[in-house]
């Protein structure tokens, strides 16, 4: 019997076309895990058992058929609840669409569908994307595998615990200001938060739409990069999708960092946990010694970051909210949460007449020198890497009741969604001394930051940088 | 005291493309089933995002450009956000910063006049869907149909320069009159393709002052609800009485919206400035901005073709039309192509008497039967087919207004008409046996022509048609009674 949960999509897709392990064998077994563990960690909201086992069946039979499948056929994912999919309720998180089943499938959703991964369920998370621990779903937080006391990053909480705990291959995820890359740093895995434009956003329910990156979680670099190859291109639904699609993302992932530059942010190693900061420095040195070569640059907004994004985000927000009146689906505004009606009043306040000019206006001036940052360091490096999180995964209750410290859990990621620019979290080790429940540490991640559709480059670097490391084999014991 | 009435205008046109303003859903929605022209986009479902339909732009630049407006290379769309249950996103894509053009300039002619109206700007937007209050089971209930939602909406916004309720029409007359000429809407009161929503406020002023400049009021007073020009009317007469004796008793008018109550004749009162909603205007982050090149402004502006007062000059120049025909006949481009084309098949070079046939009977047939031109089959050319089977004497003209309401009405050439309706001129030789008949017949009306009396030749003449059944040619009744009487 395979052990399924230890496997990366790499290794399951040789499996599944060498038919060692059939679709509805490997769906069962995730689908098992996902079910036991649930109770544990509380990552799904829902397990699509049926429509996973149907889908499976079909996979089946079309490699009986001996038909060339995608990579990515019969490996089973989770979606994260922000994503519409047809027929299968979703939540966004929030008790107002507790009911509510989309006509209609996003258009990621689609895409992975027709390349025949098996959805397995939809992931659990800060309702409406709103949070940073995933404490703000409506239907309990999601715990971490690593340390179950402890907050598994958020908002893409349960496609973090998934991916980490074995309950799925790989997860969808949205990346507004840091829900992808804080719960990847959090949970060892490998999260893209991609460039604005190259992941379609259409069916995903909108937080703030100038910053929402469509993204996923896998375990291994390689992995994120084989689902990239489909999530990625110009869709005629998002009109702020580009044709900047790479052919194949793991064509050149070995080509290795040799003679690459590779920038530290002075800025972004002030303030931050020293085990962080030691890790994130330590890895550095890894590339280094790969013939990387390593100097400083300087991103002089960074500083401004959090303020201008908590202006910008809630704007949009309060706008994108508007909709959810309960008069043609879900429920009633009187079911919004907390931080919810926190962000829509925030927003509401920074777009009125008279505040306008003053917070919205001047936080969009702000972006663009945040933006012009980012530009002028990519002129002299290739790359930029920098911590993902300022601190370890927190304890479950310890930032919940003070929202500015919770926002300042962003306060190196969400300049990248300001800029528009990709960035990938790797794994870069664990502080060992502090967990409890699984006994193999809490996991460190650190981001790789580049220019505009530069995934192919980032995919490289955090490649060469995961076969001299291996973080990814440290699975959490549940 | 005198007061001159200041009012501006904003005209919601909608735009007819195939397809809404942001999803592919028609947008033809007239009569067609409540909500059944919807998809996740038009009915604001979680996700969903909006595509924007080029031809919906197309058509709000070149109406842009008729207006004489400058046309922006770089615009873009924005969230006005408020609640109301027909709005489906709790937002209205619209255009705020950057509308697709402004700053440009119409005429209207009113008592004869000629009047520029300023044009401040004519931005793109998205329709509501449409509310209905209704009893279902005794109870009062509120039906939403969203096939309206997302419907290309053009909205321009005048320049306060009009100061009478006639101009007001006039100048909402005149955009209904370019909406069609550019055949981007059907401009339609009554449908709802076209509203109007006047604003209207008075200005103080001595008789001395009156040529002078001075500042705008600081109030003014938005109307609603009016679904034709006649109420426009009406509802901005109301206004201005209705501010002047507020005026006179020295009270202050408010900054409110109201509307027209057609039963009672009278605005009332439904928004005042306090409650008046803070939009909260921000970028659209769904559509990237857009950039247009000024060749692509030069292809629009190919495309737009000749409007009616370019066209009303062309037609007094050319055909020799006095105002009034040419007025008549370039109203409504159907009618004006329809001149020109029946004036070319008839080849006598005669068009003010095709001019005449038009003004006269085809538009007074149209009247009675209530239809457009566009509902008749009548060809053009069969006009001119008439008119030369009247110059050749094969018909009279009497005869030929009857052939041309069976024309109207059946859609059949003259011909063919003529032969179902057994019309036909009595020949020459049967004629001059009919003359001779009457004068044989009526001896007092014959001598008192001798003896000087011209008027019984009219007399005669009436007994020969009456004999003849109408199919006799009047003028060569005549000359051959004259010649038989100056024996």
């Amino acid at each position: 019997m395979i052990n399924t949960q230890k496997l990366t999509i790499q290794e399951a897709s040789k499996l599944i076309a060498e038919k060692k392990i059939s679709a509805v064998e490997i769906t069962q077994s995730f689908l098992e895990r996902a079910k036991k563990l649930n109770a544990k960690l509380n990552s799904f909201i829902t397990i699509c058992s049926d429509e996973a086992l149907k889908q499976a069946k079909k996979i089946d039979e079309l490699i009986s058929d001996n038909q060339r499948l995608s990579p990515l056929a019969g490996i089973p994912i989770a979606v994260k609840d922000l994503f519409s999919t047809k027929g299968i309720k979703t939540t966004a998180g929030s008790k107002v669409l507790e009911n509510y089943v989309p006509a209609y499938s996003a258009t990621v959703v689609k895409k992975l569908l027709d390349e025949n991964v098996i959805c397995i369920g939809k992931t659990n998370l800060d309702a409406w994307g709103h949070g940073s621990s995933g404490e703000n779903s409506d239907f309990g937080p999601t715990k971490n595998p690593y340390d179950l006391e402890r907050v598994p990053g958020g908002s893409s909480s349960g496609s973090g615990a998934a991916v980490a705990a074995g309950q799925c291959l790989a997860a969808t995820g949205t990346d507004t200001g840091s829900s992808v890359r804080l719960p990847a740093a959090f949970c060892n895995l490998v999260g893209l938060k991609p460039t604005y434009g190259l992941v379609s956003r259409s069916g995903v329910i909108a937080m703030a739409s100038s910053l929402d990156s469509i993204g996923h979680l896998t375990k291994t670099v390689y992995d994120n990069a084989l689902v990239l190859n489909t999530t990625a291109g110009k869709d005629f639904f998002d009109s702020t999708t580009q044709e900047k699609k790479v052919g194949d993302y793991t064509k050149n992932i070995n080509r290795g960092v040799k003679n690459l530059k590779i920038g530290l942010p002075k800025e972004y190693f002030g303030n931050l946990d020293k085990d962080i900061k030691e890790k994130t420095l330590a890895a550095v040195k890894v590339l280094e010694k790969l013939g990387a070569k390593i100097e400083e640059v300087s991103l002089p907004h960074t500083k401004y970051g959090v303020a201008t994004y908590y202006i910008i985000q809630p704007s949009e927000v309060s706008s994108n909210l508007a909709r959810y009146d309960g008069i043609r689906f879900g429920f009633g505004r009187e079911n919004f949460g907390e931080e919810a009606k926190r962000r829509i009043i925030l927003g509401t306040y920074t777009l009125s007449a008279g505040y306008y000019d003053a917070y919205y206006l001047k936080a969009m001036k702000v972006r663009r020198l945040i933006k012009e940052d980012f530009e002028k360091a990519h002129k002299k490096v290739d790359v930029i890497i920098c911590p993902t999180s300022p601190t370890l995964p927190f304890k479950i209750g310890e930032k919940s009741d003070d929202p500015l410290k919770m926002y300042l859990s962003d306060i190196f990621v969400v300049n990248q969604n300001l800029a528009g620019v990709p960035s990938l979290n790797v794994p870069c080790g664990f502080i060992d001394n502090l967990s409890k429940s699984s006994g193999v540490g809490l996991p460190v991640g650190m981001q790789i930051v580049g220019p505009h559709f530069s995934e192919e480059l980032l995919y490289q670097v955090g490649y060469a940088y995961e076969q001299e490391t291996k973080f990814y084999e440290r699975r959490p014991e549940l | 005291m005198n007061y001159e009435p200041i009012i501006g205008l904003e005209v919601h046109i909608e735009l007819e493309t195939k397809s809404k303003m942001f999803c592919s859903c028609s947008a033809g929605y007239f009569n067609a089933k409540p909500n059944t022209h919807t998809c996740p986009v038009c009915l604001g479902l979680p996700g969903a995002m909006p595509v924007a339909n080029k031809k919906a732009i197309e058509y709000a630049q070149k109406f842009g450009i008729a207006l004489g407006c400058d046309l922006r290379l770089k615009s873009k769309f924005d969230r006005k956000n408020y609640f109301y249950p027909d709005l489906a996103k709790g937002f209205q894509i619209s255009q705020y910063e950057l509308p697709f053009s402004h700053k440009g300039a119409i005429e209207i002619t009113v008592d004869g006049k000629v009047k520029r109206i300023g044009i401040t700007r004519a931005h793109l937007e998205e329709d509501t869907g449409k509310l209905t209050h209704a009893q279902i089971k005794g109870k009062k209930v509120t039906l939403i149909d969203f096939n309206r939602s997302g419907v290309p909406l053009l909205e321009i916004v005048s320049e306060p320069d009009m100061k009478s309720a006639l101009e007001a029409k006039a100048y909402a007359q005149k955009l209904q009159q370019i909406a069609r000429y550019l055949k981007v809407s059907s401009a339609d009161m009554e449908e709802g393709s076209m509203r109007i929503e006047p604003n209207v406020s008075l200005r103080r002023v001595s008789k001395s002052q009156r040529a002078k400049v001075s500042k705008l009021p600081d109030y003014k007073v938005e109307l609603k609800n009016i679904n034709s020009f006649r109420f426009a009317q009406k509802a901005i007469n109301f206004e201005i009485e209705r501010q002047s004796k507020l005026l006179d008793k020295g009270e202050k008018v408010s900054q409110e919206t109201r509307g027209w109550n057609e039963k009672e004749n009278k605005t009332v009162s439904q928004r005042s400035k306090e409650e008046a909603h803070d939009y909260r205007y921000f970028p659209e982050p769904d559509l990237p901005p857009l950039s247009f090149t000024s060749s692509r402004k030069a292809e629009i502006t190919m495309t737009i073709p000749e409007l009616p007062d370019e066209k009303f000059e062309r037609f007094k120049k050319q055909y020799k039309l006095s105002q009034v025909d040419a007025q008549i006949l370039t109203a409504d481009q159907k009618i004006a192509d329809f001149f020109e084309e029946a004036n070319k098949a008839y080849r006598k070079k005669d068009p003010k008497k095709v001019a005449n046939w038009i003004t006269g009977e085809l538009l007074r047939r149209l009247n009675e039967q209530g239809k457009s031109i566009s509902e008749i089959e009548l060809l053009p050319a069969s006009l001119a087919e008439l008119l030369y089977l009247i110059d050749k004497g094969d018909i009279t003209q009497n005869q030929a207004k009857e052939v041309f309401e069976q024309m109207i009405r059946i859609g059949k050439g003259a011909q063919l008409v003529i032969k179902t309706l057994g019309v036909q001129q009595m020949t020459q030789l049967d004629l001059q046996k009919l003359v001779n008949k009457i004068i044989a017949q009526n001896n007092k009306a014959v001598d008192d022509f001798k003896v000087g009396k011209v008027a019984s030749l009219g007399f005669l003449i009436g007994q020969i048609q009456r004999e003849a059944k109408g199919q006799a040619d009047a003028n060569l009744a005549k000359n051959l009674l004259l010649e038989k009487l100056k024996k």
